[in-house]
């Protein structure tokens, strides 16, 4: 039995629950860090950035999904999900830390996001994840049938793009871990142009709709 | 000469916690007019705290150790100052390399206590120990076909992990029109609440000019340079439109990516708020003299 399979029986019995779990907690864990003053001297900044990354991080991870198995029959889908969620998450925390803590008025709010065009883009990708945080639940696809909703969730791709986008347009000089992780991106994106190799190891067939 | 410009932030404002609440009801007590008398005429007083040394010296911008601002403090005991030599070159008419004891002597060493404004729209108040670099300037001579000052950091790639990842080209290298570096709040800073400057925050000597965005108040200073053209500055030759020569502090010109019209004071914690940003830093009534019909939004 190759690694793969081996891998694939032992996620079996895991369940993707306790991401949700652990994706809350270490949100919450940060804001405490921040509070409690062990993010520096300046928490809103340092805390703003830390949800940003870690965002980042895991839509990155939620990309890889499907490449991963279709390259090395690993499956990681059933957790894909409560990834994308999760990664939505941080997102949103990072935009409240933003507007409620960083800027603090409608005003500015509204400014940057019309001036700025790293603002612009991120807030961009924001607005992309919220239709398919919402729809992220087996009712969703239900009512919108696999098709559409597959359709519906190829937002993914734009949205982490702007994102990884936003990153680099954000930095001051040029430091490295921006652009490694836009090309991340772009590799994980162009591995969907390349045709489709069969995948090593088939699971057993998903309950729920997947999008490429 | 020393002691040409008075605190507008008070002296008051460093001695310990209790005595300063105590002095400052007092002066409640006598009114606001008082407050300004005692300043001596200068722009405000204001009844503002320093950040303590931990938050000056824990949170900085010195890319020859890295780009988090927690940096600085964990690799900067590396950097190795002293002995400390100062090449002093250009119109001078004692050009040589200075140790620092010997450009600093005879100087009388005063507190400044000045606001800090990063152009990343942050801010502090530090209390300075330094000389004005007028005096240094006197010191070395400065011909009379001289317009500008170029200075220079120090780099010292065993002990500077970031130098190697090349995220800003080093070194890092400032100027100062001569005027403005002969004015007198432009210090040669070699502490902070009376004790040797942190590493972090440029030690053993850095220049300080609290009406422009920090990266203009540059640190660890090797080479101090007199010319008649203006010098190449580090952050405007890696972005002009965003970083110009002058980097006035101007709540009314943005950074092209971020709004410059408010700041945030460091150490007020994560529900602090944002306050607004004053033209030149608070230093107008000083300085904006400097720059009498230069168009500031063309002069960023
Ligand atoms: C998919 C959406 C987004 C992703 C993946 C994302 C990711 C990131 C990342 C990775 C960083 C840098 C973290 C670091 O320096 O370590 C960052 C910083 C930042 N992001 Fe986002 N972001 C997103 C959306 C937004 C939105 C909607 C806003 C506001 C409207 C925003 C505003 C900011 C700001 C202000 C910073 C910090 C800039 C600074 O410190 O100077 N981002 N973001």
């Amino acid at each position: 039995m190759d690694i793969a399979q081996r891998l694939n029986r032992a996620t079996r019995r895991v369940p993707a629950w306790p991401v949700y779990l652990i994706g809350a907690a270490w949100a919450g864990w940060l804001f405490w860090l921040g509070v409690s003053g062990q993010l520096g001297p300046e928490p809103i900044n340092a805390l703003e950035r830390r949800y940003g990354l870690v965002a980042l991080q895991v839509l990155v991870a939620v990309l890889a999904v499907t490449p991963l198995r279709v390259w090395t029959g690993i499956s990681l889908i059933k957790f894909r999900r409560a990834l994308g969620v999760t990664a939505f998450g941080f997102v949103l925390a990072h935009f409240l830390v933003w507007a409620v803590l960083d800027l603090q008025s409608l005003a500015r709010i509204g400014g940057e996001i019309v001036k700025r065009p790293y603002i612009t883009i991120g807030f961009g990708a924001f607005l992309m994840l919220i239709p398919l945080a919402i729809t992220s639940n087996n009712a969703s696809i239900r009512k919108l049938g696999g098709a559409a909703w597959r359709r519906l969730h190829k937002l993914t791709y734009p949205a982490v793009l702007l994102g990884a986008i936003h990153f680099v347009w954000l930095v001051k000089g040029y430091p490295m871990e921006p652009f490694l992780y836009l090309g991340a991106v772009i590799f994980l994106l162009a591995l969907r142009l390349v045709p489709k190799r069969k995948p090593v190891a088939r699971t057993a067939p998903q309950a729920t709709a997947t999008a490429r | 000469m020393a002691y040409r410009w008075k605190n507008d932030l008070s002296p008051t404002d460093v001695t310990p916690k209790g005595l300063w609440l105590n002095r400052r009801q007092l002066m409640a007590g006598v009114g606001g007019t008082a407050a300004l008398a005692m300043a001596g005429g200068s722009a405000r007083a204001q009844a503002l705290e320093p950040n303590t040394l931990e938050q000056i010296s824990t949170y900085n911008n010195y890319y020859e150790f890295g780009t988090g601002k927690d940096d600085p403090a964990a690799y900067a005991s590396a950097l190795v100052t002293d002995p400390w030599a100062i090449t002093v070159d250009g119109m001078v008419d004692r050009p040589g390399e200075y140790s620092l004891a010997d450009l600093m002597s005879g100087l009388t060493v005063e507190e400044r206590i000045y606001r800090f404004r990063c152009v990343e729209a942050w801010s502090m108040v530090v209390p300075w120990n330094g000389v004005e670099l007028a005096d240094v300037l006197d010191k070395v001579g400065v011909q009379s076909s001289a317009r500008y000052v170029a200075f220079e950091t120090v780099v010292q790639p065993e002990n500077m992990p970031g130098v190697a990842r090349q995220v800003i080209p080093f070194p890092y290298v400032e100027g100062l029109r001569l005027d403005e570096a002969r004015h007198p709040l432009t210090l040669l800073a070699t502490g902070i609440y009376g004790q040797p400057m942190p590493k972090q925050n440029g030690a053993p000597i850095r220049v300080v000019v609290p009406w422009k965005y920090g990266f203009k108040s540059i640190k660890s200073i090797v080479r101090i340079t007199l010319t008649d053209t203006q010098p190449p500055t580090t952050w405007n030759r890696l972005n002009r439109r965003e970083y110009g020569f002058y980097s006035n502090v101007n709540p009314e010109v943005d950074h092209p990516r971020w709004s410059q019209a408010s700041e945030r004071r460091i150490g007020g914690g994560i529900f602090s708020s944002r306050q607004d940003t004053l033209m030149f830093n608070g230093y107008g009534d000083q300085v904006a003299s400097l720059y009498d019909g230069m168009d500031l939004q063309e002069n960023y």
